[in-house]
């Protein structure tokens, strides 16, 4: 840099460098990159047209399929969307319970988290697919040891509420997104816990302070402002639940989007371009969440202005 | 019946015993200035008065209800109370009327229309009817601090506490914010201010207390306290306070 020799006062003239030969800079290197990629491009180019093991019209033809455009719809977005609601809403929960002053529900809280983040999400699937066992006359709601109580008070009868059968809840969807919604719920509730510690504490003391009761201040206060710091790495683990998605056989979900398009693929013997429907398909998808995730991230920067973040602002700058 | 009234306060942190006894009354209109050294327990004390700091020991009584009282209902006793912190504490994803109206909403069950109608009224009285659709970040540290008393005041509080509110302001703000709270006190405010502006205090204050090391040292109205002290350390501190060598933002 110049700066040095710039600022040093009164140097004589012979001391100064000579004026400055301008020389555009060239690039060489660049210019050698931009070549190089421009033949690998043409190369994939050509392989993807000219390749007959890509068979194009076998990967539309596959991808057109009913019970594989089902599978991308229920198996894939559909199990997203309902793993992530259940895994936010149990992370923010479970965050929430983290950080109360009361013992259990941090000790419980901690313990959910310690289960679900030990176990590795297909075994995870694997198991709820077989719970069903546990459960062989249904999943009843009601008093615990109510036939005991019941025993002893001389009644006759249960105080069970109701009764769900439990081969029905623990097979299929229902057990995928049970499962991939508790083992989210494990995550998030990291990143929850992150996103309302990034809010200052006078935050919360100011809203108590206007009388707003504690679960008030979390969700018109707090939340809000620690959606900005939680929403960036939640749309990262909503993309990675899309992919985890495919863990579904586990349970098993016949109907998940590459055991459709792999039953095609063995029928008429064509595995690539059965992995080419596939990653298409995962393409797609996760670019339209990342677009979804861009209007998430602006809707909750609101009042934050664009770069500077709120405490490295001093008080009383700017402004009318 | 006292609007506020402090027992035998005490509260430690760790280690270190912040407030050593405080007694202490706010009548009802009345404005209390609370001054002493950094570090002696003011804002703790400030603090105490609506439970943001749990005192270990004595009891807060607003308006006859100890709200120390492990019974009482705390958020109810807050409602009452309004409080405004040196570092403003906007809601910085709310809108300027939005701040105002929430805790309005939420808490007192206004209609939308109404809280809006209150809300406005109020900012109107600190100067700010024009900026309701602004973001608190969009505004100077003056109109923060303004739009943080709009949003106390709009819980019709019976008392507003201040927690040196113009300390983290450049000078020229100040007066802005000086001039809204002296305007309060006239309207019949109930008021207990932490500050450094000693001017303020001798001009509007009814009542000057001035804390040292977790006790009140002296007592009395602005011409005695700040005019005539009595007692050793509160000239100490005054003399270290308006000594002209020492630049004090005038209001
Ligand atoms: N949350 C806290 N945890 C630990 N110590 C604290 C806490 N809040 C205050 N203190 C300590 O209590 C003492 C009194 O603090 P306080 O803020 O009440 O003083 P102050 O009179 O308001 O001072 P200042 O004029 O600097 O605001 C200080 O020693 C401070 O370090
Ligand atoms: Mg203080």
């Amino acid at each position: 840099m110049t700066t040095d020799t710039a600022t040093r006062p009164a140097a004589s003239d012979a001391d100064r460098p000579g004026p400055i030969k301008a020389v555009p800079v060239r690039h060489p290197g660049r210019w050698v990159a931009i070549a190089i990629i421009a033949v690998l491009a043409a190369m994939l180019v050509h392989l993807l047209v000219t390749n007959k093991a890509f068979d194009w019209d076998f990967v539309f033809q596959a991808m057109n399929q009913k019970p594989v455009i089902n599978g991308f719809l229920k198996g894939t977005l559909l199990v997203t969307v309902l793993s992530m609601v259940v895994g936010v809403a149990g992370g923010v929960i479970l965050a929430v319970m983290r950080l109360s002053d009361n013992p259990i529900l941090s000790g419980v809280a901690w313990l959910f988290t310690w289960f679900f983040r030990s176990i590795p999400r297909y075994i995870l699937l694997f198991t709820m697919g077989t719970l069903g066992i546990l459960f062989q006359q249904g999943i009843s709601f009601g008093v615990p040891f109510d036939w005991k109580i019941i025993d002893w008070l001389g009644l006759s009868g249960d105080w069970r509420f109701f009764t769900l059968d439990a081969n029905q809840i623990f097979t299929g969807l229902v057990a995928g997104v049970i499962g991939l919604g508790l083992s989210e719920a494990a995550y998030m509730a990291e990143i929850a816990r992150a996103g309302i510690l990034s809010v200052d504490k006078g935050q919360a003391e100011a809203a108590q302070a206007l009388g707003m009761s504690s679960g008030k201040v979390m969700r018109r206060v707090v939340l809000p402002q620690a959606m900005r710091v939680i929403v960036p790495p939640t749309g990262n683990e909503t993309i990675a639940m899309l992919k985890d998605t495919s863990l579904l056989l586990a349970v098993p979900v016949l109907g998940e989007l590459f055991y459709q398009l792999q039953s095609i693929g063995s029928t008429y013997y064509k595995t690539f371009p059965i992995a080419v429907a596939a990653t298409l398909y995962y393409l797609a998808a996760t670019s339209v969440l990342m677009v979804g995730q861009y209007f998430l991230e602006r809707h909750f920067g609101r009042g934050f202005g664009t770069q500077a973040p709120r405490a490295a602002r001093p008080a009383g700058a700017g402004g009318a | 019946m006292a609007l506020v009234e402090i027992k035998n306060l005490h509260k430690s942190f760790g280690s270190n015993h912040v407030l050593r006894g405080i007694d202490f009354t706010v009548e009802q209109g009345e404005v209390v200035c609370v001054i002493g050294p950094s570090g002696s327990g003011k804002s703790t004390l400030l603090r105490c008065v609506n439970l943001l700091e749990v005192p270990e020991v004595g009891e807060v009584f607003v308006r006859g209800e100890d709200i120390t009282d492990r019974d009482c209902h705390l958020d109810a006793a807050r409602q009452q109370i309004g409080m405004v912190f040196q570092q403003f504490n906007l809601f910085p994803h709310l809108s300027v009327l939005a701040n105002c109206t929430v805790a309005q909403t939420s808490v007192l069950k206004r209609g939308k229309a109404e809280a809006e109608q209150i809300a406005r009224a109020n900012l109107d009285r600190v100067g700010l009817n024009e900026k309701v659709t602004a973001y608190p970040m969009q505004l100077s540290g003056g109109q923060q601090q303004r739009v943080a008393i709009a949003r106390a005041l709009s819980m019709d509080p019976a008392l507003m506490l201040f927690d040196e509110p113009t300390s983290a302001l450049d000078p020229e703000l100040v007066g802005d914010v000086l001039t809204v709270m002296r305007k309060l006190a006239l309207d019949g405010m109930t008021m207990l201010v932490v500050t450094h502006e000693m001017a303020f205090a001798r001009e509007v204050a009814d009542r000057v207390v001035f804390m040292d090391a977790g006790v009140i040292v002296e007592q009395g109205p602005p011409a005695e306290v700040i005019g005539n002290p009595k007692e050793e350390r509160t000239r100490t501190f005054l003399r270290r306070v308006l000594d002209p060598t020492h630049v004090e933002p005038t209001p």
